[in-house]
């Protein structure tokens, strides 16, 4: 053992790894800021009426649950270059990858929250004059936030662990620093001390989660 | 008030409405009775365009919702003109459909704001009137799962009394309650039938439609077969399809 019985090695593995943890977390807040939006969009047009817009949808949604993650941002990375020209930097790439990924998962949590929504409270607002928008902001989308959200925090769980992914591309994120620091010093310490940052990651996901579902708690459906 | 003519209505190759006539004067309490599957809610659906007719005319105050032409196509208003005929009609479903996410007030308060773009203290005071009207004053602040099925409907009448409307129609208001919770809210129906309201009750409750109704409506088969004073179409000297309906010629 080399750090975990020498606390000021461990602080120092610790400290750095804190770009990693950086790198870790910006992956992690933008692909949510980019795929529970992407999703709720995904959802709508993938319940369309129109089969022209759904089918594509279905598609995509197939593609982006049916292979895996890995290969997407490999594909990303490499692909997009090669078509369109453009270099792209690679935690652009990632974070590009992990959206569309995630929002594939999003858009069927979604979808089926807006489907377990009674049919009597879009007939009940209509009746009462309510438009559409208004009906799908005002009422159907408070209720369907309640509905989704334990999915949605086991997405939030697993997007944690995945964000791991990125370092197949090279992308100097938590794992990769812990990797590095691992073969540097050959140890499997720093390996361990990443598994730490991630469950504290979590935690903190979790107790936001049972925060929001408490305040959730007021009604009853 | 309210007059619908040669109404159609097919789900699929289903004819569920088959040339129906009805009119509603003002201040008329009209309720339309029959067995499951005679026609009678989807005819109230149609009233409030919840579903949309294959042909037939619909005039509610004088203005068209919708027409059959000379042409036999059926011809539904334009969107925004439409959503000012259909808020002349307010409805009471049968499983109450109040909005869970919110209080009593703000279920009632919300679309007034919404829709009638009435400032939140007038929406306020209106609510707060119509919750005491249903005797429901110190629920104002509960949630609709903190209430009984009873409670809950009388809410949903005030909702739709807070728009308005000039005709208020109720889907088998009382479908989903036991005998105690019927009465509750039929006393608030009576209360606004005692009122003049305009109404059209889609019901079960044969003694209410005698009592309240000032005429009766008798569906069956997607065809309305009985229609005139409660009295008579329900009296001592009913008609055979109407002692069928109700059995062994008591109710």
């Amino acid at each position: 053992m080399k750090y975990f019985n020498n606390p000021e090695a461990f602080l120092k593995l610790v400290f750095s790894m804190r770009e990693g943890f950086m790198a870790t977390l910006l992956i992690f807040g933008s692909t949510l800021l980019f795929s529970i939006p992407l999703g709720m969009i995904v959802a709508l047009l993938r319940m369309n009426r129109r089969r022209v817009i759904s089918v594509p949808v279905s598609l995509y949604i197939l593609v982006m649950r049916g292979t895996p993650l890995m290969l997407q941002i490999f594909a990303i990375y490499f692909a997009i270059p090669m078509f369109c020209g453009v270099n792209l930097d690679r935690m652009a790439a990632t974070i590009l990858a992990f959206s569309l990924n995630y929002a594939a998962y999003f858009a069927e949590i979604f979808r089926g929250g807006m489907q377990s929504i009674p049919v009597g409270q879009h007939e009940a607002s209509q009746v009462l004059g309510l438009t559409r928008a208004q009906t799908f902001f005002h009422i159907v989308l408070p209720q369907v936030a309640k509905r989704v959200l334990l999915p949605v925090s086991n997405e939030v769980i697993t997007l944690v662990k995945d964000t791991s992914l990125a370092n197949i591309i090279a992308v100097g994120e938590l794992f990769r620093a812990a990797k590095n620091e691992a073969s540097r010093t050959a140890s499997v310490e720093p390996l361990f001390v990443a598994g730490l940052f991630y469950l504290l990651m979590n935690g903190v996901v979790t107790l936001f989660f049972s925060f929001v579902s408490r305040r959730m708690a007021y009604y009853k459906d | 008030m309210l007059r619908a003519i040669d109404i159609r209505k097919s789900f699929g190759k289903t004819e569920v409405l088959k040339g129906v006539t009805v009119r509603v004067s003002r201040g008329e309490v009209v309720a339309i009775i029959g067995r499951s599957g005679s026609g009678k809610s989807t005819l109230l659906r149609c009233l409030n365009h919840l579903e949309t007719i294959d042909s037939g005319t619909i005039l509610i105050g004088g203005q068209a919702m919708a027409e059959t032409g000379a042409d036999g196509r059926t011809v539904y208003r334009r969107d925004r003109d439409l959503r000012g005929i259909c808020l002349k009609m307010g409805l009471v479903f049968q499983d109450y459909n109040l909005f869970p996410h919110y209080s009593v007030l703000k279920n009632l308060t919300m679309p007034q704001c919404m829709v009638l773009r009435r400032s939140p203290q007038e929406a306020e005071q209106k609510a707060l009137l119509l919750l005491q009207k249903v005797g429901l004053s110190d629920k104002a602040s509960e949630y609709p799962c903190n209430l009984s099925g009873g409670q809950c409907q009388r809410v949903a009448i005030a909702r739709a009394l807070a728009m308005d409307p000039e005709i208020l129609c109720f889907d088998e208001p009382t479908s989903a309650l036991d005998p105690q919770l019927t009465q509750e809210v039929l006393a608030v129906i009576r209360q606004l039938a005692s009122e003049k309201r305009t109404m059209i009750v889609v019901t079960h409750e044969m003694n209410f439609a005698r009592d309240v109704a000032d005429r009766v409506i008798y569906m069956e088969d997607g065809l309305v077969v009985e229609d005139g004073p409660a009295a008579k179409v329900l009296g001592d000297h009913r008609s055979e399809a109407i002692k069928r309906f109700a059995g062994d010629g008591g109710y």
